[in-house]
């Protein structure tokens, strides 16, 4: 079996971030799976039975001063340097912001062929690594192969998540040489505040979604009374997100986060086909909506036509009633 | 300055978008082909920069088929000043390395000092080819900018990451793109649309770039393409006051709580 790189993401403070799992088990299913982890000098021994946890046979360990200082820059290095090394048939990457402009930089300079979006990979039978992509909203299902190698991989957030088995992993440590030149610098690094304690709208069971039609932001806390209710995520229309009723990494659609929960919940929401690309995979759909004609209900396996107002805090107090 | 703005023709979002289920690329004559949105914020960022500072230049550019010199007179009747495109027979099927290359050969031959671009269009949605021109060019990129602000010599902006908000700042000529929330396009007014019409439209082939296709426009091979078959509606009840209740049983009954 050949080697797979999966690069592991960071956060400020260097610690793993949720999508190392995903990208530990897609390099599992194509062949030896080495996470490649850049960090500061020192940082990165804490991560490696964690990374093995993971399922990592392998941790390449690159040190860099540059990791956090500049975009990109540090990554890319790694992963020659680990690919010079370990001669992968694959490099799997989260598409992330900041791991698509590692992926696209790496793709230029190894000529390595670009598998984008994908939400499950597979080895074909001539040992291939093989990417499925979910095509609009999940309408179509294409299955695709690159010709020449490494075969550069970003693979959706959230799209895998069953873990590969734990492993004991092997370690090499390199230090990495970055020519700063006209790279991206950080200047600032605002975390974002800390969670609401609900599921992240990614790979979540639940999710609940509300629109233009919750009408202010502060009628929008309906949307996380019903979301807390039922332990699901929050999500929202990309209308609702324009007034500002909540932040964008809400937005659920074409551009905004894809998700394939079992049950979804869509509040005053019209169901644009844009809105729809992000959902419509979902098990169970339920739309509540006063406008008997919204599209919407075209999607939904259980519609009521009625005002959310009304609605929602009955359908609270009826689980509430339940769960006691 | 100059600024080329990186445009595309794409299968309108309003309908529902078709792949060939033999080759799976895209079905351009299943869907009327408009400019992508991300594409005209990212004209209309430029554009505000050059509304605020005289001497700024704003290129329009594209590559694709013939059909789309209508997103490049949009863009002209919206404000930008030239417009190029790269047409050729060899780029049918081009995926997103050709794609890449051929960008940034064009966007070299024309000269800039920086090049905007949406952060991912809405049909291919890999959102790399930003990153694949930066790097063909040697190049730094801003990716995925709200925010932007242009000084005579560097470019910076704001990006929201999984971990929170950066800030991140680069010397010119850079390469950025941006996302929604970066700015609402302006709508061509009359007055644009008619000179649009004397405004430069540049058509260029590969040989004019000196770029040569190797192995047709792809790299990348379709295997299989399949289709999900459609979401049919199901059970829709007009509230009398009880259907919160008739929800609340549909939710157990079927096991969702
Ligand atoms: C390129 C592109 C990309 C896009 N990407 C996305 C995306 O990622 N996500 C996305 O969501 N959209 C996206 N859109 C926008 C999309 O076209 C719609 O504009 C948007 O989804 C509408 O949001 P909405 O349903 O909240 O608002 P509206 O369409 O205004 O619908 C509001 C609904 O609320 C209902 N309503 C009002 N009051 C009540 C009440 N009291 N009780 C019950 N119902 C009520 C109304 O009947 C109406 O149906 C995109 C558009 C484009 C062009």
């Amino acid at each position: 079996m050949t080697n797979v790189l999966a690069l592991i993401e960071t956060s400020a403070s260097g610690a793993i971030t949720g999508s190392a799992a995903g990208l530990i088990a897609a390099a599992s299913k194509l062949g030896v799976p080495v996470a490649v982890v850049v960090t500061q000098q020192g940082e990165g021994a804490a991560a490696v039975s964690e990374l093995g946890n993971l399922g990592a046979q392998h941790v390449y360990l690159a040190e860099s001063p540059e990791v956090g200082r500049l975009m990109a820059a540090a990554q890319v290095e790694a992963l020659m340097s680990a690919a010079r090394e370990l001669d992968p048939s694959a490099v799997i990457l989260a598409n992330s912001v900041e791991s698509r402009e590692i992926a696209g930089r790496f793709a230029v300079r190894s000529g390595g062929g670009l598998l984008v979006d994908v939400v499950d990979v597979r080895t074909a039978q001539d040992g291939s690594a093989v990417g499925v992509h979910s095509i609009f909203g999940g309408t179509y299902t294409v299955e695709a192969t690159v010709q020449s190698g490494p075969t550069v991989i970003t693979l959706r957030q959230g799209a895998l998540n069953e873990p590969a088995a734990s492993k004991v992993p092997s370690t090499t440590t390199v230090s990495l040489a970055v020519a700063a030149g006209n790279a991206t610098t950080i200047t600032m690094v605002q975390p974002v505040s800390s969670g609401s304690g609900r599921p992240a709208l990614r790979g979540a069971a639940a999710v609940v979604s509300g629109g233009r039609g919750l009408g202010s932001k502060q009628n929008f806390v309906l949307v996380e009374q019903l979301a807390d209710a039922l332990g699901a995520a929050v999500g929202a229309s990309r209308a609702a997100v324009d007034a500002g009723y909540i932040e964008q990494n809400s937005q659920v659609g074409q551009t905004g986060i894809t998700v394939s929960p079992q049950l979804y919940v869509a509040l005053g929401i019209s169901g644009a086909i844009q809105h729809r690309a992000g959902m419509q995979t979902a098990k169970t759909i339920v739309a509540i909506n006063k406008d008997e004609d919204a599209p919407i209900f075209e999607v939904a396996d259980f519609g009521i036509v009625g005002d959310v107002f009304t609605v929602v805090p009955q359908l609270i107090e009826a689980l509430q009633a339940r769960s006691n | 300055m100059k600024i080329i703005v990186l445009v595309k023709q794409v299968p309108d979002t309003e309908e529902e978008r078709r792949l060939d289920p033999v080759t799976g690329l895209l079905d351009r004559g299943a869907n009327e082909c408009v400019a992508d949105e991300i594409n005209e914020r990212a004209l209309e960022v430029a554009l505000r920069h050059r509304d605020a500072n005289k001497g700024t230049e704003v290129v329009a550019l594209t590559v694709g088929p013939a059909s789309a010199t209508a997103v490049l007179r949009k863009a002209l009747s919206m404000g930008a000043d030239s417009a190029v495109h790269v047409v050729d027979d060899l780029l049918e099927g081009a995926d997103i390395a050709a794609t890449a290359r051929v960008l940034a050969a064009a966007v070299q031959q024309a000269g800039f000092d920086l090049v905007v671009t949406g952060n991912e269009s809405t049909d291919g949605r890999g959102g790399v080819v930003p990153a694949m021109v930066a790097e063909h060019l040697g190049l730094p990129l801003l990716s995925s900018l709200n925010t932007m602000e242009i000084t005579p010599e560097r470019v910076a902006g704001e990006a929201t990451v999984e971990a929170g908000n950066l800030t991140v700042s680069a010397l010119l000529p850079a390469i950025v793109s941006v996302t929604e929330r970066s700015a609402e396009a302006r709508f061509p007014n009359f007055k644009g649309i008619l000179t649009a019409k004397r405004k430069p439209l540049a058509t260029l082939s590969l040989e004019d770039l000196g770029v040569i296709p190797h192995g047709g426009g792809a790299n990348s091979t379709v295997l299989t393409v399949s289709e999900r078959p459609a979401r049919t509606a199901g059970k829709k009840i007009v509230d009398d006051g009880t259907a919160a209740k008739d929800l609340a049983d549909f939710l157990v009954a079927s096991r969702l709580i």
